[in-house]
């Protein structure tokens, strides 16, 4: 990596918490409503995943969205824009927190029903193997709770059996909303459940992001070589509550202080110091711009106009129209009334 | 008799029924630790302990299964769905197993169970989060489905549910959970029973008949309109199945107009089945045609506040509704 790439990278992970941490001062004000899942903590897993990925490596996450729609390239303008339900948000405010989407980008999504999007990972990858496109991988997110629920047990022993490139990744933060893994999960390592359906795994650590780097680059260069799915559990740790409205009382305190004592950014910033990549003044300066860019993105959400009337009935039925797929264009339409 | 909210209400029930009957248990994500995302089952965990109130894995169709495996067994499962719009994994469940077992082994088994979920939108919950998916439901013999609009219901009806020998769906308005409050006897032995309708607003000029918040809006739009002349009888449906024939009837007898409200998309909902109740047995009573008020037929209640208002019916649009039948 070049010393700009560090530095973005390091700007990256700011900006996303400082997005997360003016969403929850939105929230509190009722500019942002309904529920807000803050990604605090774990930005070490979607920065570091999403940097060694390249651009035909699609990504598709559960509701704690934010990170990923960020890291996977969305301007944190839009992401804001969406959090306040404006016109100018990814999907014109119809979504919200736990709905961002951009193709474009590759991004497939924010999903808000735990596990619902497992399946629909492996349709992706399908899609891929089916087209004879065989280097893309489908990085699949989702919580340590999601794999109690019988969608990630379908997902995973149908991408075995049909041997799909999928990277399914656990971010396991330990706690599937209020519930700790030990009190929910029959095993407590959740690489584990991968074991039962003969696929390949491994546990690694999410909170220093050179090492998410190193090990995923590793593990897809595998997948891009032998085929085939693999499951990654990454450990990780919200410092926040579930969502805005989480008291909290099933963890301890001095829990939480342990986790915030490893925090991804300053992991990465003593790496980079240590290392002689960059100076302090020049993480001091990445981190005035990264409150910059983030003030400006508020600026422009809140700026940014209301749907209008008619959005209510858009997209509810589609056309036909030409498959455009990564700016492939297939020789064929879709089939539409 | 003290004023409690619908929520409390709620909670109250279970825990009356959980002291009452110690085959009663509750299973339900976070319902346990943490006393439940609205906090309807708010220090049961203390009470009961773990064995009574579970937390089950995120796992909604294991939530379902498990609680059909129990009331067969015998025991009388209360299980949380904390959203509705979480309810489909455990749909099979629901539809296939818990709706029939009584049915297809020809009166061996019975299934005892309640299964709650919180329902409906205008709390900026957007798509996934503020569903009404009870007409999925009422399109099935075997199952009862139950929803109150107040905290004299709610803690009646669920208390009934808990003692009804056959699964009941009982959904509960999550905006009223808080707004709404009222009167609820601490008499631990009152019910209210699962099946029949309730006139709650006596009129004579046209009959509007909803259910949970809209029943709320309803009350209030029938006082903006007795204001402006027009005399409204509302009815709460309450159980949604089997369906109060005989009440809606009656009240139509009476008032010549129907106007029925829900917040469920229009096509298919629930509204449809009151419609044509009344075109089927009421059609000579009718000076108007039937009008339906609901939500509009999009995918979902969208995110953005504008949008979400747009998709809620509320009391102005049920008094503009009023107006027109009124004036026909």
């Amino acid at each position: 990596m070049e010393k700009n790439e560090y530095l973005d990278l390091y700007q990256e992970m700011v900006i996303i918490r400082r997005v997360e941490e003016r969403s929850a001062e939105l929230y509190q004000q009722g500019k942002i409503g309904g529920f807000l899942h803050l990604y605090i903590g774990q930005e070490a897993v979607c920065a570091g995943i999403a940097s060694v990925r390249t651009p035909e490596d699609r990504i598709i996450t559960a509701y704690r969205d934010h990170g990923w729609a960020i890291s996977s390239g969305i301007d944190p303008k839009i992401v804001m824009a969406e959090l306040l339900g404006k016109v100018d948000g990814c999907s014109k405010g119809k979504g919200g927190s736990m709905h961002m989407a951009d193709t474009e980008k590759n991004f497939w999504g924010g999903h808000a029903i735990v596990g619902a999007h497992i399946p629909i990972a492996a349709g992706l990858a399908l899609g891929d193997v089916y087209q004879g496109y065989e280097d893309a991988i489908t990085i699949c997110m989702f919580g340590d709770g999601a794999t109690n629920i019988g969608f990630f047990h379908e997902g995973l022993n149908l991408s075995k059996v049909w041997n799909l490139p999928v990277l399914w990744v656990c971010e396991n933060n330990q706690y599937g909303m209020g519930t700790s893994v030990e009190r929910a999960s029959a095993v407590s390592e959740i690489r584990q459940k991968a074991e039962g359906y003969g696929m390949r795994n491994e546990r690694i650590d999410g909170m220093d992001i050179m090492q998410v780097r190193e090990d995923v680059s590793r593990v897809m260069e595998t997948m891009r070589k032998e085929g085939g799915p693999y499951l990654l559990e990454i450990m990780t740790y919200r410092y926040r509550g579930h969502s805005m409205g989480d008291p909290e009382r099933y963890r301890e305190k001095e829990e939480v202080k342990k986790w915030q004592d490893e925090d991804p950014i300053g992991i990465f910033r003593k790496y980079l110091l240590k290392e002689e990549i960059a100076t302090e003044a020049e993480l001091d300066n990445q981190d005035d711009e990264a409150e910059k860019i983030v003030e400006e993105a508020v600026a422009f959400a809140e700026a940014s106009p209301d749907p209008e009337d008619e959005a209510l009935f858009e997209h509810i039925y589609t056309e036909p129209r030409p498959i455009e797929y990564r700016g492939y264009e297939l020789a064929h339409e879709s089939e539409g009334e | 008799m003290t004023e409690i909210t619908m929520v409390e209400a709620i909670r109250q029930a279970m825990d009356e029924e959980l002291a009452r009957d110690d085959r009663v248990f509750i299973i339900g994500e976070d319902v346990g630790v943490r006393g439940g995302v609205f906090r309807a089952t708010q220090g049961l965990f203390e009470k009961y302990g773990e064995e009574r109130v579970m937390d089950s894995p995120l796992a909604e169709l294991t939530i379902v299964g498990v609680g059909v495996g129990a009331a067969l067994y015998g025991k009388r499962p209360i299980c949380e769905i904390q959203f509705a719009d979480f309810i489909y994994p455990a749909f099979n469940q629901i539809v296939s197993e818990a709706s029939k077992m009584y049915y297809r082994s020809n009166g061996q088994w019975t299934v005892p169970m309640v299964i709650r979920a919180p329902y409906g939108g205008g709390i900026g919950g957007g798509l996934y989060h503020s569903q009404s998916v009870e007409a999925f439901f009422t399109h099935v013999p075997g199952l009862k489905v139950v929803i109150p609009s107040n905290p004299y219901d709610a803690k009646g009806l669920l208390k009934s549910a808990v003692r009804d020998p056959n699964p009941v769906m009982f959904f509960e308005p999550k905006k009223g959970y808080r707004l709404i409050k009222g009167e609820v006897p601490e008499d631990q032995e009152y019910t209210v029973p699962i099946g029949p309708a309730k006139v709650t607003r006596e009129g004579q000029d046209l009959t509007v008949f909803a259910y949970g918040m809209m029943h709320h809006y309803a009350l209030q739009a029938a006082e903006k309109a007795a204001e402006e002349g027009i005399d409204v009888e509302v009815v709460d449906l309450r159980t949604l199945y089997p369906i109060d024939q005989e009440t809606i009837l009656k009240s139509v007898r009476k008032t010549s107009k129907a106007l029925i409200v829900h917040e469920d998309n229009l096509t298919g909902g629930y509204g449809a089945e009151v419609a044509a109740t009344i075109a089927e047995w009421g059609f000579k009573d009718l000076d108007a045609p039937v009008r339906r008020l609901a939500g509009p037929d999009v995918p979902a209640v969208p995110f953005s506040h504008p949008m979400q208002e747009w998709f809620m019916v509320n009391t102005e649009k049920i008094a503009n509704a009023i107006r027109d039948l009124a004036a026909f």
